[in-house]
């Protein structure tokens, strides 16, 4: 008896993963990267005493040039921000300036929230940077989910180790765990309100939120996305950033 | 000595206006000595202070890093050469390794910069030999007081620090306070946590490498691949903030000088028209004009000289208690991120005393002198009669 359960559980699990942990990775990175797109969303940066809401509109094409404009609150609003392959530029309307920000600076946090420069410049795909293994299959907000583990397979990643719930159908990530070299979670995306767009899946909920810190984090909203846009050249030029 | 004696003679019989602008004219003298005593104390206190804790005889730096630039952290550390090492071995040269990190105690995120140094230094004053004979070596830290205050951390206890290696990945792990240290020097307080060289060298994977060089050899020699900065750059700042704080207190002195001035001036002005029989009398008698001018002046100067007397009797017992005791700051000092400590031994050299003195004395003869020039245009039988105006 025991050994047809074995056999069973073993015929189940061959099944389950039946496509391996890169694939799906593959199929995560696809649905999550495309070749250009214009999203428009809302920024929620939850704080100690109270919370502030940015909207913004950003057009990215490939993953070298991306180019986002605050649009509200008053305080914000046309501030530019311009990236070009590793590069980052800010416009702030009310200096008239714009300033690169480079080094260290890329490490601060992004208009205060719980995501930096860098994390928001990090243009590769996850199979690009780590091996991946598929340690389960559960449950997660009432959809089936691969839990893979990615191991960093370069030395110049932030994050050392990642977890990632995927949805097992739409192979879009529920749930990702960013983790430093001890093991310690830094920080937890949880993405929701997954919707499908065109050919692809995608989220239009994301929470990122430090786990090191206390606070709720910093939510994003998607109010609109489209794919393979035309998008004008100039727009990733510096000149557009006064515009 | 006629002239003084005259002088003295009356200013005796002047009384209390005498003895008023005397008293103002001590006080800004006891200004001048207290506030340049206490800026000296202080500039003195902050050099040693700053040389035993921090700079010693100079330091090396890596090109590129500027201390008050914490973006040149990220890339100020290089290897150190067989030259460096062997200077390091002879305890010529003490080496730091600089990271920027995060502190987060109890969820609360602190910048920090974690700062590794030889727990066997004995260079400078900072307590690394507390690291030693510790259960964890890898997990222990020490802090100064303030950043203590700032984490709310005591001995004993432990707090999460996340910091990036070489190659920009994160790492985090608990670690424990074992001493705190409190030192008058906030330069190397706020903001730094202390660990072992060589655990930070593991934890961010830069092995043999440094960010600073610290010497205490009075003749530093050149080294290849780093820049010396001495003593006059690294204390030029501080000094250039005390010169600072002593031009702010220049002008505090001179405005009770310039009151204590305009009271001899009026003093002068009004002997020179009450006392036109005397200078008229004096003239007639045979005495030169120039000889009268020289009278008033030196009665208005005796004022100078009686002030010095005045503010040696009273300040005297006064500064020596400040400069044994101190002057507290206490909690206030800690506020302003200055090398100051919770007191300040003020520092009364004699040059300070004679600068003091002759400037008083030079500016009252000054401003007696002005108003007795009018004598030398008096006629004496017009003054005798009274009848200048």
């Amino acid at each position: 008896m025991k050994n047809i359960t074995l056999i069973i559980s073993l015929i189940f699990s061959l099944t389950a993963f039946s496509q391996t942990a890169e694939e799906i990775i593959k199929k995560v990175d696809k649905n999550l990267t495309a070749d250009n797109m214009v999203m428009a969303s809302s920024m929620t940066i939850h704080g100690k005493r109270n919370s502030r809401t940015l909207t913004s509109i950003a057009y990215t094409v490939g993953d070298e040039k991306a180019f986002q404009e605050y649009l509200s609150p008053a305080r914000d609003k046309g501030t530019k921000m311009l990236k070009l392959e590793d590069k980052l530029w800010i416009y702030s309307p009310s200096t008239d300036r714009t300033i690169q920000i480079a080094g260290h600076m890329l490490r601060q946090s992004m208009m205060g929230s719980d995501m930096s420069y860098e994390d928001m410049m990090e243009d590769r795909e996850l199979h690009e940077m780590y091996t991946s293994e598929i340690l389960a299959k559960e449950g997660m907000n009432g959809r089936e989910v691969y839990v893979i583990e990615l191991k960093a397979i370069v030395d110049d990643v932030a994050y050392h180790s990642q977890k990632l719930w995927v949805d097992c159908e739409r192979f879009v990530p529920l749930q990702q765990d960013q983790f430093a070299k001890s093991g310690q979670l830094l920080k937890r995306v949880s993405f929701s309100d997954v919707r499908r767009v065109d050919d692809r899946w995608y989220p239009f909920s994301i929470v990122y939120k430090d786990m090191l810190k206390q606070g709720d984090g910093t939510e994003m909203n998607i109010t609109s996305i489209k794919f393979d846009q035309e998008i004008k050249e100039y727009m990733f030029t510096k000149a557009a950033l006064k515009q | 000595m006629l002239a003084l004696k005259l002088a003295i003679r009356n200013l005796i019989s002047a009384g209390l206006k005498t003895w008023l602008n005397v008293f103002v004219l001590s006080l800004s003298f006891v200004l001048l000595v207290f506030y340049n005593g206490m800026i000296d104390g202080w500039d003195r206190q902050a050099e040693v202070d700053t040389k035993a804790w921090e700079v010693a005889e100079g330091q090396y730096w890596v090109p590129g890093y500027d201390r008050y630039n914490p973006f040149t952290l990220q890339d100020a550390h290089q290897e150190l050469t067989a030259e460096v090492q062997q200077m390091i071995a002879t305890k010529q040269l003490l080496p730091i390794l600089m990271r920027e990190a995060s502190a987060y105690p109890e969820g609360r995120q602190q910048s920090a910069v974690l700062k590794g140094m030889d727990v066997s230094q004995t260079m400078l004053k900072l307590p690394l030999n507390d690291l030693q004979n510790v259960a964890d070596p890898a997990s222990a830290v020490i802090v100064g007081r303030r950043m203590a205050e700032t984490l709310d951390v005591e001995v004993g206890e432990s707090f999460l620090i996340r910091w990036r290696d070489v190659n920009g990945a994160f790492d985090a792990r608990m670690f424990m306070v074992v001493s705190t240290f409190d030192c008058d020097v906030a330069s190397i307080d706020a903001g730094q946590i202390y660990l072992d060289i060589e655990v930070l060298r593991e934890m961010c994977l830069m092995s043999d490498e440094a960010s600073i060089l610290v010497t205490d050899l009075e003749e530093a020699p050149e080294l290849a691949g780093w820049d010396f900065k001495n003593n006059d750059f690294l204390l030029s700042d501080m000094k250039a903030l005390i010169k600072s704080k002593r031009t702010g207190g220049y002008f505090m002195t001179f405005m009770i000088l310039l009151i204590a001035l305009l009271a001899i001036f009026d003093t002068q002005v009004f002997s020179v028209f009450r006392r036109q029989k005397e200078i008229g009398t004096y003239i007639a008698l045979g005495m030169t004009r120039r000889r009268v001018v020289s009278i008033f002046t030196i009665e208005g100067a005796t004022n100078s000289v009686l002030a010095g007397l005045l503010a040696a009797v009273y300040s005297t017992p006064l500064f020596i208690y400040l400069s044994k005791n101190g002057i507290a700051f206490g909690a206030m000092a800690d506020g302003t991120g200055l090398t100051i400590g919770e007191a300040i031994y003020p520092y009364y050299s004699m040059g300070l005393i004679m600068t003091a003195v002759l400037l008083i004395v030079v500016s009252a003869t000054i401003v007696s002198y002005l108003p007795s020039r009018k004598i030398a245009k008096i006629n004496p039988t017009e003054a005798i009669r009274g009848k200048v105006s």
